[in-house]
């Protein structure tokens, strides 16, 4: 049986580990090419450790050992000239660009009065920029490829407000204006534009340890149930991100756009 | 490599024809065995034929050609009694229940609000909204029996996202299942099962390519296949006039498999961006 992506390319940014790698080996193993694109090096203020050139190698080795493609890249979402060209090369290489998973981001916690300007700067910049100058340098070739599906990667603090978090839930909820916008303009291409909207995934980011939120939480309880799962589980994985990716991705979804699909056990219903 | 679906049972209402068929083939592809019902009567006021026997047959010898079983029952959603004992005898056979596809609906009298005939109001609430209470008033006790979660996917509409004139009846029920669907979804998450919506556009089936559907879309009595999908292709954004059974039921495919298992509570589209525009 053909896998569901099979002969497509994807683009994934933040594809060095985390949720962009398990992206990467999920449409791999359905039969798609990647360009993997990574800053590989050290995020700005984040609270946990930054991906590495090895964590991308490791995605290039887990990738390849399924027999698929893949093209690997260095770059910085926020630079934009250095990630198209690190887009038009990985085209070059791979043929064509069908499917891009607009995943890299950051997530810094504080609450509003330790939140500085370099930090809000830093997210909008990485978080919502980054979104926008992975989404244009990709639509021309998704374009002459004749449609494509791109998937933002938003969040709860997408849909719903979080404590503590006020940069990061600002940028989430851009992402989806950045969708509605891309999906009423692209659709004409045969392109759709969705986002997923994970809930806590067991990710580097997903599990700082020590939790930041914990002395926050503690200064102010009655805040803590926004962070709450209504599903009976404490945190998803990467591969339940990844499958509403590949469906998203596939033809299987050929008739759906602008959808802000949550993978969140329930999160934004609680 | 084993389906996406092995060894499940999926409870699919209105499963002669139409959207109900292509799921009830959808899911067996994938490994389900499946419990089909459907009214098998005609359907007043509605400017189309109402299923038959004939075809409920057809879908049981498709599913039955992919070497899966299938219990297929004449039901109504209306009546809850009768329904019940269609999946109770169904899953006695089948042995479980993990999947529920709440499909049956109607569309009727379209007419000013003003106009609606009392009649034509109460059978599309009691089809289109208790119909959809019935089908998981039923079915939860059985999912829960297995205490191995479950997923039930209620069918609403691009009118339970937005409003559509002349048809207050049809928008009005497919609202409230958006309403269902997001309490069932607190509800039954103690339990492992996941309750969400698909939102479908104007669906290539009898239900929709009917004159009177044409002249609702185009706003002039006697229009064509034709005009009609000019105006459909107007509300979309994507360039195309409808969505075929299929994409309904893949969208109903991931969601009812472990693929979404931590998906729950969400009213998801599947019409080419026709709520953009």
């Amino acid at each position: 049986m053909p896998g569901r992506v099979e002969g497509k390319v994807a683009l994934i940014t933040g594809a060095a580990r985390g949720q962009g790698r398990s992206h990467a080996l999920r449409l791999a193993q359905e039969g798609a090419d990647i360009i993997a694109i990574d800053i590989a090096g050290s995020l700005p203020g984040v609270q946990y450790p930054s991906p590495t050139p090895e964590d991308l190698a490791e995605t290039v080795r887990q990738v390849e050992a399924l027999d698929r493609r893949i093209v690997a890249k260095q770059a910085d979402v926020r630079d934009r000239a250095a990630l198209k060209a690190a887009v038009d090369e990985g085209v070059a290489e791979l043929g064509h660009l069908d499917i891009v998973s607009a995943n890299a981001g950051i997530c810094i916690i504080a609450d509003w009065r330790d939140t500085t300007e370099q930090i809000f700067d830093d997210t909008i910049a990485t978080n919502l920029k980054g979104v926008w100058n992975t989404i244009t340098a990709t639509a021309p070739h998704l374009i002459e490829a004749g449609g494509g599906s791109m998937i933002l990667t938003s969040s709860v603090a997408g849909i719903k407000g979080l404590p503590f978090l006020s940069a990061y839930v600002t940028a989430k909820h851009g992402v989806v204006g950045l969708m509605r916008a891309f999906a009423t303009e692209l659709a004409e291409h045969h392109i759709r534009v969705n986002t997923i909207h994970p809930t806590g995934v067991d990710t580097p980011m997903g599990q700082m340890d020590p939790n930041p939120f914990g002395p926050l939480l503690a200064a102010h309880p009655q805040l803590g149930g926004m962070l709450a799962n209504l599903y009976p589980i404490d945190v998803t994985q990467p591969v339940d991100q990844s499958n509403a990716v590949l469906f998203l991705a596939s033809d299987e979804a050929r008739f759906i756009t602008s959808t802000e699909l949550t993978v969140d056990a329930g999160a934004t219903q609680y | 490599m084993a389906g996406r679906l092995e060894g499940k049972v999926a409870f699919i209402t209105g499963a002669a024809r139409g959207q109900g068929r292509s799921h009830a083939i959808r899911l067996a592809q994938e490994g389900a065995d499946i419990i089909g019902i459907d009214l098998l009567e005609p359907i007043p006021g509605a400017p189309y034929d109402g299923a038959t026997q004939a075809d409920l047959d057809e879908t049981v010898r498709q599913v039955e050609a992919l070497d899966r079983r299938i219990v297929a029952t004449k039901a109504d959603v209306r009546d809850f009694d009768g329904l019940k004992a269609a999946v109770d005898a169904g899953v006695a056979e089948l042995g479980r229940l993990d999947i529920v596809s709440a499909n049956a609906g109607i569309s009727t009298q379209m007419a000013p609000t003003s106009q609606l005939d009392e009649a034509m109001w109460q059978n599309m609430i009691d089809t289109n909204l208790t119909g959809v209470w019935h089908t998981t008033k039923a079915a939860i006790p059985h999912i829960q029996a297995g205490g191995r979660g479950g997923s039930i996917v209620l069918t609403s509409s691009e009118a339970g996202i937005r409003g559509y004139g002349n048809i207050a009846h049809y928008v009005s029920a497919k609202h409230g299942v958006v309403g269902l669907m997001r309490t069932l979804a607190i509800e039954l998450a103690p339990d492992s099962i996941r309750v969400n919506s698909i939102h479908p556009t104007q669906v290539d089936t009898p239900m929709i390519q009917n004159t009177a559907t044409y002249d609702l879309f185009t706003g002039k009595a006697g229009s064509t296949k034709e005009e009609f999908a000019a105006a459909s292709r107007g509300v979309i954004a994507l360039p195309i006039p409808w969505v075929e059974a299929v994409d309904i039921s893949n969208a109903l495919l991931f969601l009812a498999s472990d693929e979404a298992r931590y998906i729950t509570g969400v009213p998801l589209p599947v019409d080419g961006g026709n709520f953009l525009l």
